[in-house]
């Protein structure tokens, strides 16, 4: 994030970071201060764009139209850069001759299965000698049904990038047809305003210049949000802008810890450190064949059983042996999609009975929100963890249904939740860094912190069964669950708080032989000797008394400022920052010195930990015949790639095309100008009778609603909207629509207007304002409708809920519904 | 002998005055986030206003209150084409702009304003009578008289205090140190403007032509109420910030509405004179 400083452009799309991440914002601030140009493509005028040089306005679900569009400029104006291109990414590899592009099948990929709305991607494969393993880790996340194509290759390469089927001539062809022009009839931009955006970040990029790209919820809420971060890396990758300083894509997370509950997940499909989740519908049986299914023989996951065992060890500490495969038997498998979507749509048909649910609020902050709180209703029993009664722990009373609470079966049990100041921790923020904070007061009466109620319910669990001879239940028996303080804090009433740092230090790791703590992965073993939690955070607590996530140093000579937090992995700040030097090790640019080869010393340096083998050199070759950073020669800086190169294609690890193909919103005004293909074909659209789903150019629904934040609420407000200092500054639910639209429905500022999809009806002020732009699309005007997401029926300040226009779809490879482009209408008045 | 009053008395003379604190608020850096407002109200324990959507862009606090001293304006400018030329969202955190010759403290009768060692004005809330005359006095309106609240006496006066408890323990007001992007920046106030001078050349030099100064003391708004111990950097005229091109000093023109008041009674006498005098 710092980073942002040394950018001399920067482009925000997908993000409103001035409003979402104000205090991070001061980076892109501090680089406009030293004179680069901060461009904004959003669908309203926020308080970004007034920070921005330039501002653009387009369709909201259109950026993979706009992104592909700087791709073929970039590519048809010859002004990618050469140099990093050719050494540093696949654009030479040869892809199979079994594939096919959309442009040969008019918007789908070879491979699809019509039948199951999805794709056998084994034809997108490299071409070249096989190789054992899985393609890419990449296929760990999002992987919750199958696995992608086992199909394992080496690439064949051709350097001089003419090979028809080299990676770089499959691009060429793919993105010929993303035009300026087109770009104007699909997302409303002038072309002018397009051409600008252009030139200012193929101008800023190169040996001496590097462009920033940030981007949030905006393009990871649509229906192939991945796809859209996919184009800005092929961006990004043809301009020379990743692992350098002022470079990369910063995806700005939409939650304080969002970052750390990814890492030590709470998602389903994933264990912690991106290990997949055993399944049961794969070959997951045996740790053996688990560990042979997952493990990538090129790059640095190759140590991918280290991670595993270690883990094991970890969680079940004495118990984790050897000859019991370390426990990997008490791992619950996973039988399909438990994903947050799936589950609400099972709950609303009666197949879920409990619910425990720690600082979310589906009945307002989810999708589809009338169908969560139907959901609710269907449950044995609920119990809410939170620091109010949230729209969720009151479903039962309130809300646009006014439940009557006799008719409720569902056993409510509120619990109160401590704040942060409340209890230790750590944040893990959107640039990876460990923030450990501390306690400053107990939390009032009863409330505890999330960490006292899942030790002391562990705690009582373990009791309850503690007889029990099941094999199923020694999993629990056997966990390691010593987490309270050697010495409580004398100064705090409650006494039996677990200690924060005790998981830390287990998420760090230890020797198992002598308990010492681990001073970084590279110590990790497969054979039961080390113990660590969360690989990618070893190193945080490297010994006792020593936790790095407190460090708060400031390093006056060095603006990478490593004593401060602690990144994971390794507290390096810069991911693949080898990338920063060229080829033979020099910086690109004295400009742009960051990581390079010190030849006298013989290791790579700079001010950040280098990514990279530290002793190996430039010229080291690669040993086809080896395994995980033996095959990466000393020029391949993505360590984390099986053949160490920047993927401009995707061979492996997604499920819905390897190149990023502009479709359609799931739900649109207009048909897809680029392909007979309407919308993404692999997206599963949740289908039953209570989400439907509005046909493109629906005349009912004739508008674009797109979502956003606004600094003085957070999230469905349950953490600000009972805070009166910020209810004062937001105290509505509006809709900000354009004075055009609003002289079309009849509709003066600060009026009552209905919002309705196809899905249900919300009421809300109208705010009348130039700053949402009519947009011209293909011959026609198309208005945009912006809905803020904070609010709901408790609170101080109450209001209607956008998620109850938002319809239930899932993305595939990692399970999002799509709510920033939606169709909608809008008339004068209020709901009877 | 005024020593062994004080002695008797139990007087404390004022503390030996120190070099004068500030604010330089350069709106150009400003991302309207409000921290500031947030910031202000949580230090000083200061109540919401109430919950009323203003319709008025992003701004619904719409005004200084005795309860709000931090207020953030937000002026959208965009031609009403499908273009919309010239669009700017201009955001600016105001606040007490703690004047040289303040006006406030000029009219208020019981000496509860001072001017403090730091060279910011404050309301000692002890002496405050309630009596209102620093409210109009105030060519900002930034002074306003409070409801009953917490430990505010129904009817007394409030504003910005520059922290004022802050200063005395060397912390940076809450306001400033709330801000992210140093758009509110604290200082020494000669050092302050400064600072403002250079900031002013880099953001002509980049082609900001509108930029201007607000509140210095070779500014026009000096005339009166002299340098501004919060001053301002401004993208467009003081008036879209609804900042008054010439701030007014009531004292000034005191003299001025005396001697017309006087013409007008001799006037009068002499007219009425004029009429009733025959009849006698």
């Amino acid at each position: 994030m710092q980073d942002l400083a040394n950018a001399d452009a920067i482009l925000i799309m997908g993000s409103n970071m001035a409003e979402a991440h104000p205090v991070g914002f001061r980076w892109p601030m501090k680089a406009k201060e030293k004179g680069a140009t901060l461009i904004h493509v959003d669908p309203h005028f926020s308080r970004t764009s007034a920070c921005c040089d330039l501002y653009v306005p387009t369709r909201a679900g259109t950026d993979i139209a706009f992104l592909g569009g700087l791709i073929n400029y970039v590519l048809s104006n010859d002004l990618w850069f050469k140099d990093y291109v050719v050494a540093y990414t696949n654009a030479s590899s040869i892809v199979s001759d079994q594939y096919r592009d959309t442009e040969d099948l008019d918007g789908m990929f070879s491979g699809f299965d019509a039948s199951t709305h999805k794709y056998d991607n084994s034809s997108w494969v490299y071409q070249g000698p096989a190789m054992e393993g899985p393609e890419d880790a990449a296929s760990h996340s999002g992987h919750g049904q199958e696995g992608t194509s086992p199909a394992k290759h080496q690439p064949d390469r051709d350097e001089t990038l003419q090979h028809p089927r080299c990676v770089f001539q499959i691009l060429k062809r793919h993105y010929a047809r993303y035009t300026p022009e087109m770009v104007e009839r699909i997302c409303g931009v002038p072309q002018d305003l397009f051409l600008r955006v252009a030139e200012t970040l193929t101008k800023n990029s190169g040996r001496e210049r590097t462009t920033a790209i940030c981007y949030a919820v905006g393009w990871t809420q649509q229906s192939y949000g991945p796809q859209i971060i996919r184009a800005a890396g092929i961006l990004q990758l043809l301009l020379g802008n990743m692992g350098r300083p002022g470079g990369g894509i910063m995806a700005l997370r939409g939650h304080a810890s969002i970052q750390g509950s990814t890492d030590v997940p709470t998602l389903f499909d994933l264990l912690p450190g991106y290990l997949p989740q055993p399944a049961s519908f794969k070959d997951d049986q045996t740790l053996e064949s688990y560990l042979k299914g997952a493990t990538v023989k090129g790059g640095y996951w190759n140590n991918l059983p280290k991670f595993m065992v270690s883990m094991l060890k970890a969680w079940y500490g004495e118990a984790a042996r050897k000859d019991n495969q370390f426990g990997y038997d008490w791992l619950g498998k996973i039988t399909g999609d438990h994903s947050h979507i799936a589950t609400a749509a099972a709950m609303a048909d009666g197949k879920v009975s409990g619910f425990i649910v720690f600082g979310q609020n589906p009945a307002a902050g989810s999708p589809h929100a009338s169908l969560q709180r139907k959901a609710l209703k269907q449950l044995d029993w609920m119990v809410a963890i939170d620091l109010y009664e949230t729209e969720t722990a009151a479903f039962w009373y309130a809300g646009p249904e006014r439940p009557n609470p006799s008719d409720i079966k569902t056993e409510v049990f509120l619990i109160p939740t401590a704040a942060p100041a409340e209890k230790d921790g750590t944040f893990t923020n959107t640039q990876r860094l460990l923030q450990f904070h501390d306690k400053a007061v107990d939390p009032p009466g009863d409330a505890r912190s999330d960490l006292w109620f899942v030790y002391h319910l562990g705690r009582r669990l373990k009791d309850l069964y503690r007889d029990s001879t099941r094999p199923r239940d020694q999993g629990l028996l056997n966990l390691t669950w010593d987490y309270l303080p050697d010495r409580p804090g004398p100064e705090f009433r409650i006494q039996d708080e677990p200690s924060a740092e005790k998981v830390l230090k287990e998420i760090n790791g230890r020797t198992v032989s002598d308990g010492k703590l681990l001073k970084d992965f590279e110590h990790l073993k497969a054979d039961g000797s080390t113990a660590c939690g969360v690989w990618i955070y070893c190193g945080v607590f490297p010994e006792e008394g020593k936790n790095k996530a407190r460090n708060r140093t400031p390093t006056p000579d060095n603006y990478v400022s490593p004593e401060w937090g602690f990144a994971w992995p390794a507290n390096r700040r810069i991911l693949y920052n080898r990338a920063s030097a060229d080829p033979a090790g020099k910086p690109w640019s004295e400009r742009k010195k960051y990581i390079y080869w010190d030849a006298a010393k013989k290791r790579w340096t700079g001010p950040d930990v280098p990514d990279f083998p530290q002793t190996k050199a430039p010229d080291t070759p690669a040993k086809p015949e080896g395994h995980g950073m033996e095959l990466h020669s000393g020029a391949d800086p993505f360590s984390l790639k099986p053949d160490g190169r920047g993927w401009l294609f995707a061979p492996s690890g997604l499920k819905d095309g390897p190149l990023p193909t502009f479709y359609e919103p799931l739900e649109s005004p207009v048909t897809n100008l680029l392909y007979d293909q309407q919308s993404s074909p692999a997206v599963n659209r949740v289908p039953r009778k209570d989400n439907p789903f509005s046909p493109p150019g629906d005349p009912r629904f004739p508008y674009v609603a797109t979502t956003y934040r606004v600094t003085e609420q957070y999230l469905s407000g349950v953490m600000s909207r009972w805070v009166p200092w910020l209810s004062e500054l937001m105290p509505e639910m509006f809709a900000e629509i354009s004075p055009e639209l609003a002289a079309e429905r009849g509709v003066k500022n600060g009026e009552w207007i209905v919002v309705s999809s196809v899905r249900k009806e919300i009421e809300c002020r109208a705010l009348v304002t130039r700053r949402v732009h009519p947009l011209a699309v293909d011959g026609r005007t198309i208005h945009v409708v912006g809905l803020p997401i904070h609010f709901g029926y408790k609170g101080l300040v109450k209001g209607a809920m956008v998620n109850d226009l938002v319809a239930l779809s899932e993305e595939p490879n990692v399970y999002i519904q799509e709510d920033k482009a939606f169709t909608c209408n809008v008339r004068r008045g209020r709901l009877s | 002998m005024i020593e062994a009053y004080q002695r008797v008395m139990n007087v404390e003379s004022p503390p030996a005055p120190k070099t004068p604190k500030g604010f330089f608020t350069d709106t150009s850096l400003c991302i309207g986030c409000k921290a500031c407002e947030v910031a202000c109200k949580q230090w000083n324990q200061l109540p919401a206003d109430g919950y009323r959507l203003s319709g008025d862009s992003y701004d619904n606090t719409g005004r200084f209150s005795a309860t709000t001293w931090r207020h953030v304006e937000f002026v959208e400018q965009a031609k009403a084409n499908s273009r919309r030329d010239g669009q700017r969202w201009l955001m600016m955190s105001d606040v007490c702009k703690h004047c040289a010759n303040a006006a406030c403290l000029e009219a208020c009768p019981t000496g509860s304003l001072i001017r403090t060692e730091y060279g910011t004005v404050y309301v000692q809330q002890d002496i405050c009578n309630g009596c209102g005359f620093c409210v109009p006095a105030c060519p900002f309106g930034v002074i306003d008289r409070a409801p009953k609240h917490g430990t505010f006496e129904p009817g007394t006066a409030h504003k910005c205090t520059l922290c004022y408890d802050r200063l005395r323990d060397d912390m940076t007001p809450a306001c400033a140190k709330a801000c992210p992007t140093a758009s509110i920046q604290f200082g020494d106030v000669e050092e302050l403007q400064a600072r403002a001078r250079r900031r002013l050349g880099e953001l002509r030099t980049r082609g900001e032509s509108r930029a201007q100064l607000y509140g210095m003391p070779e500014n026009e708004e000096a005339r009166e109420v002299g340098p501004l111990h919060a001053f301002f950097l401004l993208l467009d005229k003081p008036a879209v910030y609804n900042l008054p091109e010439v701030p007014r000093l009531p004292r000034k023109s005191m003299a001025q509405r005396y001697a017309w008041s006087g013409a007008v009674a001799i006037g009068a006498a002499v007219l009425s004179a004029l009429v009733f005098g025959r009849r006698g």
